[in-house]
């Protein structure tokens, strides 16, 4: 890239912190003129993050780009990495910043101080974090988009969102310091922070300052398992999204997958292949504690009653489903689970905004109704003969119900839609690790702990989906048609046409994600193209 | 000087850990506080002691690369010390609301008794 182009890679950081700024010195009267400016600034970052991911993705060699902030060579000044992964979750960020703020717009934008503010924000620490080569850097910009969600989730407050802040903040800050204690550590062995840097002095380590370093690691690992919300430290996940307004929610989609962007990222480079040692370190441990994060997630999706809370649910079954698929270290499970990524955050993003479209005109506790006469019988069945012929569904209703289902299908990974495809790409790699028809191989334990892990969650999210979709969509109970307008429903169905996008352009999207798997996979590109030495 | 650093880490982090599993919200603080300070002095540490050493180079421009008080860890600690402030603030505000909305200043939300 050269001239302005190559300026660009900073844009995704740079236009939300100067849009946000302006925002804050707004008056909050101006509510129009904040969502013009809002929209601008995200329509304009999808437009840089879809140029960054094409312009890389055409281009030769491994697919590292690298902006040295005030030109500074590389481990003495702050880097911006930009490799096939930040460009495709820059993408993905952009879209559900762009659904969230679109929804935002008749309703919730009303509903507190400062939300196209935040957003911005929100957008900026995702963007830098996922843009960042130093691990310092990361630990700012984790600050910066916690610090936006801190305010998003209590946007328009309400005693339960206060209350779930509360201990999201408390988690939080704690897990904040322990990422302090990891980098500390990591820096104290090694000397640097530079990710690359990291990556090209690991496998020189002498040994005995390993165990330091592998415990700087772990700290580290576990305090992004805290914020990807890993079981058993993820139990502040479902009460502050199910708490938290819709749009933030949808956005918070996203944020749960920084940790496990972190995770991947640092486990791949720096105790991926060939790094000494050290390499593999932890990848059994990411697979158990994946394993049990889909369990967890399983056992909740059946056991959740209100729609809020089921989409939490969903959360950890895609948490953990990331988790162990990069634990278990193979490229090629490792691409399925991108193409995972972007389904599902998408897809948890659009069944969080469908829920409060489904929840309008709906008396509270009628959940707990449904699910006590499902239990104990319903002693009005008999004498609902006479109307069963030709209630007509309301066109709001038939448009919710066909997005619900969409929903479903991709969270549960049902053909045809993308959740099917990246499951089936995962199913297919951890089965045939050596590729499709090369002979039978040897699959280890974790494999197959991750493929029965995998049918049982889809398993028991299409039951959990159906029985809610039943309760919600099909209930026999009068129900006022939910009030929509048109622009509450088009973010739903432009994150749902993505999907199915995704699922039309299959080849293509596959082809990217192995591309961006195989860059993972080899470590040794990113201290060339970082530092412009070979390690 | 290690000793009394690696005690005083230990100290403050025990007792910020102590007070984290309290159930009210200001021993709750108090306890992030403490253990961001346990953690700020961890930092610092991770940069060695050299005594009397000067900041990369003495004065008159000659420096011993093989000595010199390591930078980074300070403005490290500086940044940590900025964002743990920051959002201690903001954290404050929340169980304001909190104590508001509820009636209490226990971390459930339950009204005191």
């Amino acid at each position: 890239m050269s001239g302005w182009q190559q300026h660009l890679a900073v844009a995704p950081v740079a236009l939300p912190l100067l849009v946000g700024a302006i925002m804050v010195a707004l008056d909050e009267q101006r509510a129009r003129l904040k969502a013009a400016l809002g929209l601008a600034s995200i329509l304009l970052l999808l437009g840089i993050a879809v140029f960054l991911a094409v312009r890389l993705h055409a281009g030769i060699g491994p697919g590292i780009a690298v902006y040295s902030l005030g030109s500074w060579p590389a481990s003495f000044g702050i880097v911006l990495m930009l490799d096939r992964l930040s460009a495709l979750l820059l993408v993905v960020t952009a879209l559900l910043g762009l659904a969230a703020q679109l929804y935002a717009l008749p309703r919730w934008q009303r509903m507190g101080a400062h939300f196209h503010a935040l957003l911005q924000f929100q957008l900026m620490g995702l963007n830098g974090a996922f843009l960042t080569g130093d691990l310092f850097n990361l630990f700012v910009f984790f600050e910066v988009l916690l610090a936006a969600s801190y305010g998003l989730a209590l946007h328009g407050s309400g005693v339960a969102r206060v209350k779930a802040g509360l201990h999201y903040i408390a988690i939080n800050l704690a897990a904040s310091l322990l990422f302090l204690i990891g980098v500390s550590m990591i820096y104290g062995v090694s000397g640097t922070l530079n990710m690359a840097d990291l990556a090209a002095r690991i496998p020189q380590m002498p040994a005995a300052n390993r165990p330091l370093l592998e415990a700087g690691a772990a700290i580290l690992g576990i305090a992004f398992l805290v914020k990807a919300a890993a079981w058993p430290l993820g139990f502040w996940l479902v009460p502050t999204y199910a708490a938290a307004s819709p749009p933030a929610a949808a956005i918070f989609s996203m944020m749960s997958k920084v940790g496990l962007y972190a995770i991947a990222r640092l486990a791949l480079l720096l105790f991926g292949t060939g790094t000494g040692a050290s390499a593999g370190f932890g990848g059994t441990w990411l697979v158990a504690v994946g394993v049990a994060t889909i369990a967890f997630g399983a056992i909740s999706v059946l056991a959740t009653q209100d729609l809020p809370r089921l989409a939490g649910a969903n959360v950890y079954i895609s948490s953990g489903t990331l988790l162990a698929a990069v634990g278990a270290g193979q490229v090629g499970v490792t691409g399925g689970a991108l193409f995972y990524l972007v389904s599902s955050a998408l897809a948890i993003g659009a069944f969080f905004l469908l829920i409060e479209l489904l929840d309008r005109g709906r008396e509270i506790g009628a959940d707990v109704l449904a699910v006590t006469l499902e239990a104990y019988g319903d002693g009005e069945e008999e004498d609902e003969e006479d109307d069963a012929i030709g209630v007509p569904i309301p066109a709001t209703m038939a448009v919710l119900g066909a997005c619900f289902l969409c929903c479903a299908l991709l969270l549960a990974g049902l053909p045809p839609l993308s959740g099917f495809i990246a499951k089936f790409a995962m199913l297919n790699a951890l089965l045939n690790p050596a590729g499709l028809g090369k002979g039978p191989a040897l699959i280890p334990w974790s494999g197959w702990a991750l493929l029965i892990a995998l049918f049982l969650s889809g398993f028991a999210t299409i039951l959990a989906m159906t029985r809610a979709g039943i309760r919600n969509l099909w209930a026999t109970e009068d129900r006022a048609v939910p009030r929509v307008r048109a622009i509450e429903i088009a973010p739903i169905l432009m994150l749902l046409l993505v999907c199915v996008g995704m699922t039309v352009a299959a080849g293509p999207v596959m082809r990217y994600m192995q591309a961006t798997a195989a860059t993972l996979h080899a470590p040794q590109d990113y201290p060339r193209q970082v530092l412009g030495r070979a390690r | 000087m290690e000793l009394i650093l690696a005690i005083a880490i230990g100290l403050l982090a025990s007792s910020g850990v102590w007070l984290l599993m309290r159930p009210r919200t200001f021993q709750l603080i108090i306890g992030l506080s403490l253990l961001s300070y346990a953690v700020n002095l961890f930092i610092f540490s991770m940069g060695r002691f050299p005594i009397g050493a000067p900041p990369i180079l003495g004065p008159g421009g000659q420096g011993d690369p093989a000595s010199f008080a390591d930078p980074l860890p300070q403005s490290l600690v500086l940044t940590a010390i900025v964002i743990s402030f920051a959002t201690t603030a903001l954290f404050l505000v929340v169980m304001l609301a909190a104590r508001g909305l509820t009636g209490g200043d226990h971390v459930d939300g339950r009204p005191r008794r």
